[in-house]
């Protein structure tokens, strides 16, 4: 089949860094193709550029055989490209039709915005995405989930011929892939060219026909995706073999370091108790919204909990903000590390010190070399990939981010470590680091709590796993024999077929 | 404190990262500062071109007078804008401590009594705006939109049309005196209060605080800052340095009228903006704020020896300002498109 889009050695320099180098894909009508690649590698540029974002400063791109060139987003968008990116870029406070039309809204015969062709239009579209959302409903009273359904409403309401899906599936809970899969399927058979974007291969497995892999800027293979196999693709992405990605080094576990007792908060969850372990990693799972991270953040002390007591190594404690949390030993690493965990205007240096100014200063005087030492340390400790330690963390790879923000917070030498999504939207590469680095901070001691929706990661990292649903326990876990199954009947409430 | 990673692979492939790209010097001749430093030294040659009567040294010294106290206020405003705040109500603090000083001068209070006021009416109407800002929630062009006009009100109802001007003879030095030579009393505050903020912004934990927290006021709280704190902090320091302005303008002038620096809230915050400190938080630098003082300084002090009348002169001070923030936009604008094209 002929190609619908094609780029020929495209190049994308910035100060100090080559993003792209020569880079060639091709995308066909009717086809998947998925895009692998470690965090750095170079996708999200590539999106950029396939979205007339960034333009390319070497190379061509072709639409069917065509050379073009894209200035702005809008000349992608009369090429009828679309993406729904990473992380949407929606109004909270407008409709959901509104954001699904807005910059392309059907007019009337006064040149005036058409309200109920967009309401009309936008609930089939909605529809046929088999969302339950009124398209009336304002953006900022939807989940994460049903944000993201609305992005994809949004790209799919301009009639584009290629799709580019940035990791479309790192905020949605198990049954919502599975909704987004079967919508992917009826994009494809309507012959649209799909540029399907992830870090999980068993789902690239499952809907991609070809793949591509990018390393370090350059494409470093491409085929299609039933002739490689998953050891092949990950070769190919990072370049060396990863043996395990859960590597679980067995830790002695000792005593309880954190002991919550009846703890509740008046909307968010319920009458939660449990032990943490020094040495043990205590994975929590369940469907997005179960309020996983809302009980570890009023553990941290930013919300208050309406009853319940916490002691950490045996002596009660009160925790009424982050900074009594850290004093008491006890850290929270967040998942939107953009918003919550990381200062990206701020150089990678500042944000590895910002949780532990007192230990990096004299009597309030930030001392620099002590400072560039301490950031330095947490560099060389996870491979960080930055041009300099003043560089800003928002011009970081997601993975990059990541590892600073980890940084910042081990610079606290806590005892206890919560950790919220650790690996979402990470390459393989950063994952496995990341999975190797808790295991060994379990080994050095610590007591480790981990919120994860992976089910390979909870069951390849967690001693011991806590199930929630609607803010309750549902069910504990030891690591011996424990499966996939059980966990997602817990998680999902099925509980008759536990017992 | 060494760890070895349990992973076989993440040692060899570690390559060590320089501390930074660019040496400091060099920072500094691509920045904001430097620019207005360009700035300043051509209207200081213009001035002295200008006017025979420029660098008399009498009237370089009264010509930091019209500045330094503004200038002053405007340091501490400084953090309050990196902050992600702002306080407009430094004028109306600056009216409603300077009527506290004149009634207290006509109780017959001392000059060191009369500074002790002046400062302490500051300072509690810097906690009054903190704790609106801090401890309410209130967006703080709000709080200080509403204090701005109920400080000066008060001014206004305790004076109505008449004027305090029974301060005591050595009142008048911390507006009109010297502390060496031609160097006044204003001025030598000025210079170490611009040191001290110097060193309290790029030095220290609570400048850095107040940097992250301008920046992304989340990420700071889960980093452990205290956010509000440090707010309720910034307040109390422009309250402060307006109560200090107050004490100068007060002694400089001799005399209190409720309409005292009227308006002066919206010059603090045109140096502070033409210092580069960027109006959404997060960004900028004490050297910028003091040249931007200077700038203003230079303008006003140069265009009333050409005898320029005040309508006009605000005319310039508002085509300078927008001048100066869009000419760098528009450069880097016409280089992007040299470049690309």
């Amino acid at each position: 089949m002929a190609p619908l889009l094609q780029l020929r050695g495209i190049s994308k320099f910035f100060p100090g860094v080559k993003a792209l180098e020569g880079v060639e894909l091709t995308l066909r009508p009717g086809r998947v193709t998925a895009l692998i690649g470690e965090n750095g590698a170079g996708k999200s540029t590539l999106v950029k550029i396939l979205t007339g974002i960034y333009q390319p400063d070497a190379g061509e791109i072709l639409i069917e055989g065509r050379k073009v060139h894209f200035d702005t987003p809008e000349a992608a968008q009369r090429a009828r490209i679309t993406a729904i990116h990473q992380e949407t870029v929606l109004f909270d406070e407008l409709s959901v039709a509104e954001n699904i039309y807005l910059g392309h809204a059907p007019k009337n015969r006064f040149g005036l915005v058409n309200w109920a062709a967009i309401r009309a239009r936008s609930m089939a579209l909605l529809h046929s995405l088999d969302a339950p959302i009124k398209a009336t409903m304002l953006l900022k009273n939807l989940s994460i989930a049903q944000r993201h359904l609305v992005a994809i409403a949004r790209a799919l309401s301009v009639d584009s011929n290629v799709v580019i899906m940035d990791e479309p599936t790192a905020a949605l809970s198990h049954k919502e892939v599975e909704d987004l899969f079967r919508i992917l399927a009826r994009l494809k058979a309507s012959g649209k060219a799909i540029l399907f974007i992830s870090h999980k291969f068993e789902e690239l497995h499952r809907v991609a026909d070809d793949y591509v892999v990018f390393r370090d800027g350059r494409t470093i293979g491409a085929g299609r995706m039933a002739d490689a196999t998953h050891g092949e693709l990950v070769h190919m992405m990072v370049g060396r073999e990863v043996d395990q990605v859960f590597p679980k080094a067995p830790a002695t576990i000792g005593a309880a370091i954190l002991s919550v007792k009846g703890y509740s908060h008046p909307t968010e969850f319920d009458n939660i108790s449990f032990d943490l372990r020094k040495g043990e990693i205590l994975g929590v799972y369940g469907l997005v919204g179960a309020g996983r991270s809302e009980l570890c953040q009023s553990l941290f002390g930013m919300t208050h909990p309406s009853a319940g007591s916490v002691a950490i190594d045996g002596t009660f404690v009160s925790i009424r903000s982050a900074a009594d949390a850290i004093k008491a030993g006890l850290v929270y690493v967040p998942e939107e590390r953009g918003r919550h965990g990381a200062v990206l205007a701020m150089p990678i240096v500042e944000n590895v010190t910002l949780g532990s100014l007192g230990a990096v200063s004299q009597r309030g005087f930030i001392r620099a070399a002590e400072e560039f030492k301490l950031a330095r340390h947490y560099a060389q400790r996870f491979d960080l990939r930055a041009s300099s330690l003043s560089q800003p963390v928002g011009t970081l790879s997601g993975g990059n981010q990541q590892k600073v923000v980890i940084g910042k917070w081990l610079a606290t030498k806590p005892k206890v470590i919560f950790l919220d999504e650790p690996t979402k939207g990470i390459d393989i590469g950063s994952k496995s680091a990341v999975h190797a680095f808790m295991s060994e901070l379990a080994g050095q001691g610590l007591a480790v709590l981990m919120i994860s929706s992976e089910l390979p990661e909870i069951l390849g990292m967690a001693d011991r796993v806590l199930v929630m649903k609607e803010g309750r326990m549902a069910g504990f876990f030891d690591r011996e024999g424990l499966t996939a199954e059980t966990l997602v009947q817990a998680a999902t409430g099925n509980m008759g077929a536990l017992r | 404190m060494t760890m070895h990673a349990h992973a076989p692979d993440s040692a060899p492939t570690f390559r060590a990262i320089p501390d930074r790209l660019t040496s400091p010097a060099r920072n500094f001749l691509g920045s904001w500062e430097a620019l207005l430093l360009l700035v300043a030294i051509a209207i200081f040659g213009a001035n002295s071109l200008a006017s025979p009567y420029f660098l008399d040294i009498n009237n370089l010294s009264d010509a930091t007078f019209n500045f330094t106290e503004k200038a002053i206020v405007a340091l501490a405003m400084a953090f309050v804008v990196i902050a992600g705040e702002i306080d407009l109500s430094v004028g109306g603090i600056i009216a409603i401590a300077s009527t506290a000083m004149g009634a207290a001068a006509q109780a017959g209070a001392g000059t060191a009594e009369l500074v002790v006021v002046g400062l302490a009416v500051g300072a509690v109407c810097g906690l009054f705006n903190g704790l609106l800002v801090a401890r309410i929630g209130l967006p703080s062009i709000v709080a200080t939109i509403g204090t701005m006009s109920f400080y000066r009100g008060i001014s206004y109802v305790v004076l109505g049309d008449k004027v305090y001007s029974a301060y005591p003879t050595d009142f008048a030095f911390f507006g009109q005196g010297y502390t060496w030579g031609v160097i006044s009393f204003e001025f030598t505050s000025f210079v170490l209060l611009a040191i001290l903020a110097g060193i309290l912004l790029h030095r220290t934990t609570f400048g850095r605080a107040v940097r992250a927290i301008g920046n992304n006021p989340f990420a700071a709280r889960f980093s452990g800052l205290r956010v509000e704190r440090i707010r309720f902090i910034v307040f109390l320091m422009t309250g402060l340095a307006a109560g200090l302005a107050s004490v100068m303008l007060t002694s400089r002038l001799g005399s209190t009228r409720p309409s005292i620096a009227l308006g002066w809230e919206l010059d603090i915050v045109t140096i502070v903006v033409l210092g580069g400190i960027n109006i959404q938080g997060g960004a900028g630098t004490i050297p910028g704020v003091v040249i931007a003082a200077l700038v203003m300084g230079l303008v006003t002090s140069g265009l009333g020896l050409l005898n320029v009348p005040g309508i006009i002169m605000s005319i310039v001070i508002g085509a300078m300002l927008i001048c100066v923030i869009a000419l760098p936009i528009l450069l880097r604008r016409l280089l992007h498109k040299w470049r690309s094209a």
